[in-house]
């Protein structure tokens, strides 16, 4: 169990930094969080983080033990969507209590701190915690141009990128822009945005895309480092396989209308208004990696598809150049000009070559041609 | 010279017969339920119906078919008789074989009157079976990669895993799309230059693939 030890330096003696040295289940209860609801959350991150529910007591006796760790919150080229995402996390206070057992010391839209202020805040718990603490980082990063397209207190991204996500014990990469440059990165491009894993490749980063977050990953991404003191499975595309290890297709509650044969045509027809599914309409559900079905957002109240708008694809890398047209099945045919579709390039090529092989038998048909003999033949 | 005599021949052994209607079949299923996977009807009545789901099992049951025929096929390219051994696709590279091909090239652009004779492939048709040999690869792995997204992680998935960096996910959708419209061109040509052999050479080329034996001017060695 990974029991980080931050109560060190002499220094630390300031008073926020003074609240880590008691542990999270210590701060709960002074916050006046009941046992009850502390082990509800436990048994639902631990089902969040796909194990199975004999494990929630080991994780509640894990965190009720572990010391918080300090937290710096990075804002890049972003909307601050994300941040949006984790304070309306609405859940068993589950998005409060990240906040809360984490020492959240940098975070631009919600710290009290200003200016050099903030700025010393970061920089000394980038020093201080040099490799223990964590980094959360919304928002892509511009590499063009040696970084000029985004500063905050006379900085490039890319710099604080390189200082910030560098020195972290982990880096979690919230939302599709932080991951992989999201919208930023969509053709062409111009800020030569990138995900953190690509500007920091050293970085240990955990991806969490999807636009926005959804705030119980990243809680139970958090909880899993405290409790377990190492990341997440991650796939390929560096997402943690408890939360990006199905595709929504498979676990979408429209499925059985899919296998059955019944789909929404056109918005508001009977079958829309039905619950069919919606891959008729363009749902990207079949090429995407996320959890959306099963854990929802918005304290599990729905998601895009379960209100009827098929799924946009936001999890999967390069999203917005590979995943559209947002309501049809297939992507345009590069080269042909807006609207061609494979089919009716498809048909083209097949009606051509019948013309063409028509045009051919007809012209053979009326020539006298001379069978092979012993003049042509072969060997 | 219309009353000479010929001389049957075997020419296709039972192992390409059997792959090239195997291929005919499994292709035939693809399409069609392929198509109506990409662009389905609302054909389920209630959601207890399996439709799609049904449609989808002929797809990849048939894709499994494709694939073993068309991987016998090239192994056989390599033990079976001369008119299906994998020189036979490279005319090219070789000086008579380019002879044979441009003779084929200027019948078919109507420049030269004489049919000439071609006892197993002709030149031009295995140079197109090559590039059709890349389009299926191109089609199973595309393929059995889209489908191996239902188990991330499954052996299947793994060995196909260098596609999901080739390739997005859509973008694969659209390769495999495409592919069977350039399939489909392929065997409106396929079916036409059979035909036109058949009538022209009078050799049974169309029967050949059933029975194997073609007729020649030239007796058997």
């Amino acid at each position: 169990m990974g029991k980080e030890d931050f109560e060190t330096t002499p220094n630390d003696l300031e008073q926020g930094l003074e609240k880590r040295k008691y542990s999270v289940g210590e701060i709960l209860r002074e916050r006046g969080v009941s046992r009850r609801d502390f082990l509800k959350f436990c048994s639902a991150v631990t089902a969040a983080m796909a194990l199975p529910a004999s494990f929630a007591p080991r994780v509640a006796e894990a965190l009720d033990e572990v010391k918080r760790p300090p937290l710096v919150w990075m804002e890049f080229q972003d909307c601050a969507g994300d941040t949006e995402a984790l304070l309306r996390a609405a859940n068993p206070t589950v998005g409060e209590i990240v906040l809360d057992i984490l020492s959240v010391d940098y975070h631009e839209t919600i710290m009290a701190a200003a200016g050099h202020q903030a700025e010393a805040a970061l920089e000394k718990t980038v020093n201080d915690y040099k490799g223990k603490y964590l980094c959360v980082v919304e928002g892509s990063i511009p590499m063009k141009d040696g970084g000029i397209y985004g500063c905050v207190g006379g900085k490039s991204h890319l710099d604080r990128a390189r200082q910030v996500c560098g020195n972290a014990a982990a880096t979690v990469a919230v939302g599709t822009c932080a991951s992989y440059g999201g919208i930023a990165a969509a053709v062409p491009n111009p800020t030569g945005a990138v995900g953190v894993k690509e500007a920091v490749p050293g970085a240990t980063v955990i991806n969490l895309p999807g636009c926005p977050v959804n705030a119980d990953n990243l809680t139970a991404t958090i909880v899993h480092y405290l409790v377990f003191g190492k990341i997440p499975a991650l796939d390929g595309h560096g997402r943690p396989l408890f939360a990006y290890g199905k595709r929504i297709h498979d676990n979408c509650e429209r499925r059985p209308h899919f296998d059955a044969g019944q789909y929404v045509e056109h918005w508001g027809d009977d079958g829309h208004r039905r619950g069919f599914c919606l891959y008729k309409v363009g749902c990207k559900g079949p090429a995407t990696f996320h959890n959306c079905p099963t854990q929802r957002y918005n304290e599990k109240t729905s998601w895009p598809v379960g209100a009827g708008h098929p799924c946009a694809g936001c999890s999967e890398p390069a999203f917005w150049d590979t995943m559209g047209p947002m309501y049809k099945r297939l992507p345009n045919v590069p080269g042909f000009g807006i609207e061609h579709t494979a089919d009716k390039i498809g048909i083209g090529v097949a009606a051509g070559a019948a013309a063409a092989f028509a045009v051919h038998g007809v012209l053979n048909a009326v020539r006298k041609d001379k069978e092979p003999s012993d003049e042509t033949r072969e060997g | 010279m219309p009353n000479q005599p010929k001389f049957k021949r075997y020419v296709w052994e039972l192992p390409v017969r059997w792959c090239h209607w195997t291929n005919v079949m499994s292709i035939v299923v693809l399409c069609v339920t392929g198509f109506f996977i990409g662009t389905p009807f609302s054909f389920g009545k209630s959601a207890s119906d399996f439709t799609m789901g049904w449609i989808r099992f002929f797809h990849f049951t048939a894709a499994y078919l494709f694939t073993v025929s068309v991987i016998s096929r090239i192994i056989w390219s390599f033990i079976g008789n001369r008119y299906s051994g994998w020189r036979e696709f490279f005319p090219l590279a070789t000086l008579k074989g380019r002879e044979k091909m441009l003779r084929m090239l200027r019948y078919y652009l109507l420049l030269d009157r004489k049919v000439p004779e071609t006892i197993g492939h002709n030149p031009l048709a295995t140079s197109a079976y090559v590039c059709l040999f890349f389009l299926y690869s191109l089609m199973i792995l595309t393929g059995f990669a889209l489908y191996a997204q239902h188990a991330p992680g499954s052996p299947m998935y793994r060995v196909l895993g260098f596609m999901y960096a080739l390739f997005s996910n859509q973008g694969m959708r659209l390769a495999h799309h495409f592919s069977m419209w350039l399939i489909v061109g392929f065997v409106i040509n396929h079916i036409y230059s059979a035909w036109l052999m058949d009538i022209k050479e009078r050799g049974g080329e169309i029967s050949s693939m059933f029975s194997g034996y073609k007729f020649t001017v030239k007796k058997e060695d």
